[in-house]
């Protein structure tokens, strides 16, 4: 085997501590018995027992979940069109500015999202009367405004690596362009689906600011409920529950890698 | 320009002047924006003829063959097929398939479902589609194949679903860009063969769309050689060969060597042209409608080129003193770079038709050599 360089080695270790010792001692923490988080007091599981009593954190995982799913699939859907649009509809007027506007919210800071979209429902609600109150219906609207950008990147980009004569191909053998969509695009277009679908799923559970700005009363999502538990200090259940969220991230993660591999495989297996 | 040639009438439509075309292209023009993909042209393509659109990158060969599939609307002109106007029709309701560069198959489906496509989008039944199917895998000897995806597959072999998928409709016109353009040298020539012997089995009129020379001679019927979004001459590929009407034609195909000259003597059956730089006469014992003093290329392929140490005996016409500038040995033949007295340099073949033997002394580098050829094998190209 060939020597590796000793500085290259520590770069490496250095760069992997960099990343991962934080997390590392969240895990550990969350294994402590002691009240105080930053205290080792012996080994211990009792802050996941405590954190499934817990109703306020129970409650909030589950919330975010469903906005996050709702919002991953409504943006996957506005996505693919206007991935769509960008990259298939041909040269219309405009097409420039509509491209530059719909990948606007992937620089936009969220703090202006989040208040542009707190007087957008506030002034509609004066309006047409709907969304009625902040609440669930508004954060998931708002994630879907910014997630569907990245999908919209994500399904313009697939669509670009494409081979172009397929769906030409299709059209020639007497395929009608819907159908074509249907047979051809939207079949190959399912990686990037997915991985649109993954992004935003993980985008919406991680928001914190944007929600914060359209949630209303009762509607607090799990990073809204964490933020405000830290601010009175750190309790070891947010260590367990945060060690839960990393797994369930590292097993999806895998999953992904999984999935890929397998079709890389398929793709070069002669 | 005139020459005295019969035209030939028979089995081939293309030389019947009272054959319905099968394809007839009408002025056809396309822009984009400012750019003109093609000027203007006109085409008449008959009933099984295996047509080539032959021509250098941006010559707007792949343009016209688009045009024809249906995913370009001309910018002018009318395209009909089988008496129908097509120039508005989708390309899914056309009755033309086309086989891509690409091959273009569908990466998510196996090689009986992207060959079954086009018959399932026609609605055909589900028993009819199986058996077409599997009849057409059978003739392009895919059938071992049918459930593998594409990326299974060599890219000869998907170069042989490919034609399978666009053959399975039947369609009246099979368009093929750059069939051959993807396979190595080997498999290209044994592909060329099975291209034209499906064609003559099947009856369907091909047009292909090429850049290679070698492929649009050895596989057409007739070839359009077009240039800057124009047709400069249709012909058989030995039409095109032996006899091309411009400068551009000639040496677009093949090589050939050519003689600024101007006419001395005109007559019916006869040419005499002098070249003013080498001091000499060329002949043709053939008739061309051109005035005296007018001038003109005279043009001669290598391969019709003597090369002989010494002068042959007689007149000495179209012989030339010269030295051999260059050898390459290509097996087959040999190629000679000749240099003439005014320094032009001539391309010759001579084919070797015997294995070189010991004491035997073969030509080389700088020996004085004669070069001559037939008064029959010159070509005359206009200014």
């Amino acid at each position: 085997m060939k020597k590796r360089s000793t500085f290259l080695l520590s770069v490496l270790v250095f760069g992997f501590a960099f990343l991962y010792v934080p997390i590392l001692s969240l895990i550990f923490y969350s294994f402590n018995s002691s009240r105080l988080a930053t205290i080792w007091g012996g080994f211990s599981v009792k802050w996941y027992g405590e954190l499934f009593e817990n109703d306020l954190i129970i409650d909030a995982a589950l919330l975010s979940f469903r906005i996050a799913a709702v919002s991953a699939t409504f943006s996957v859907i506005l996505g693919v069109l206007a991935g769509l649009a960008l990259s298939r509809f041909g040269r219309f007027r405009g097409r420039l500015a509509f491209t530059g506007m719909i990948t606007a919210p992937l620089v936009m800071p969220e703090v202006i999202t989040g208040l542009s979209l707190l007087l957008l429902f506030v002034s509609m609600e004066d309006l047409v009367g709907w969304p009625n109150g902040r609440g669930v219906t508004t954060i998931t609207i708002a994630h879907i405004t910014f997630s569907m950008a990245y999908v919209a990147v994500i399904v313009q980009s697939a669509l670009s690596g494409m081979e172009e004569n397929l769906e030409e191909a299709a059209m020639d053998l007497g395929g009608k362009p819907l159908r074509v969509l249907w047979d051809i695009t939207l079949p190959l277009l399912t990686p990037a689906m997915l991985a649109g679908w993954l992004l935003s799923f993980t985008m919406s559970l991680d928001d914190l600011v944007i929600a914060s700005f359209v949630s209303g009363p009762g509607s607090s999502t799990l990073p809204m409920v964490i933020f405000s538990k830290v601010k009175l200090g750190v309790t070891p259940d947010i260590n367990a529950l945060a060690t839960l969220i990393i797994l369930a991230v590292a097993l999806g993660v895998i999953c992904a890698g999984l999935i890929m591999r397998h079709q890389a495989r398929q793709k070069y297996r002669l | 320009m005139t020459e005295f040639k019969k035209p030939i009438v028979g089995d081939r439509p293309a030389f019947d002047s009272e054959a319905e075309p099968f394809i007839d292209i009408q002025g056809v023009g396309k822009k984009f924006g400012v750019f003109t993909a093609i000027d203007d042209i006109s085409l008449k393509i008959y009933k099984g003829e295996l047509f080539s659109l032959l021509g250098g990158s941006g010559c707007g060969k792949t343009t016209l063959l688009r045009i024809l599939a249906g995913f370009e609307k001309p910018s002018k002109g009318r395209v009909i097929i089988d008496g129908i106007d097509v120039t508005d029709m989708p390309p899914y309701e056309r009755p033309v398939n086309m086989m891509f560069q690409s091959y273009a198959l569908f990466p998510h489906m196996t090689v009986e479902k992207n060959v079954a496509y086009g018959l399932r989008r026609d609605g055909v039944s589900k028993a009819e589609t199986r058996e077409r199917v599997a009849d057409m895998l059978a003739l392009v000897e895919m059938s071992d194949f049918a459930k593998r995806k594409p990326n299974q597959l060599s890219g000869g072999q998907k170069q042989r679903v490919a034609l399978a998928r666009s053959l399975v409709k039947r369609p009246k016109v099979l368009l093929l860009d750059e069939p051959l353009g993807a396979l190595d040298k080997r498999l290209r020539e044994h592909t060329q063969f099975e291209l034209m012997n499906i064609q003559d089995k099947l009856g369907i009129t091909f047009i292909v769309v090429t850049h290679d020379q070698e492929e649009a001679m050895t596989l057409s019927s007739r070839i359009a050689v077009m240039d800057k979004g124009n047709v400069i001459q249709v012909g058989t590929p030995s039409d095109i060969y032996e006899s091309p009407e411009t400068k551009f034609t000639a040496e677009f195909i093949g090589s050939i060597n050519m003689f600024d000259c101007q006419v001395k003597e005109s007559g019916r059956d006869h040419l005499v042209a002098h070249c003013g730089s080498l001091g000499q006469d060329f002949h043709l014992d053939w008739g061309v409608a051109v005035k005296e003093a007018r001038q003109l290329w005279l043009a001669v392929r290598p391969e019709k080129i003597q090369i002989t140490r010494q002068a042959k005996a007689g007149q000495g016409i179209n012989e030339l003193p010269a030295f051999i500038h260059d050898i390459a040995y290509m097996g087959t033949h040999t190629i000679y770079r000749i240099r003439l007295a005014n320094g032009q340099i001539l391309q010759a073949t001579t084919p070797n038709l015997r294995r070189s033997s010991e004491g035997e002394r073969n030509l080389t580098w700088e020996d004085a050599v004669f070069v001559s050829w037939d008064p029959s094998s010159m070509v005359v190209l206009m200014k």
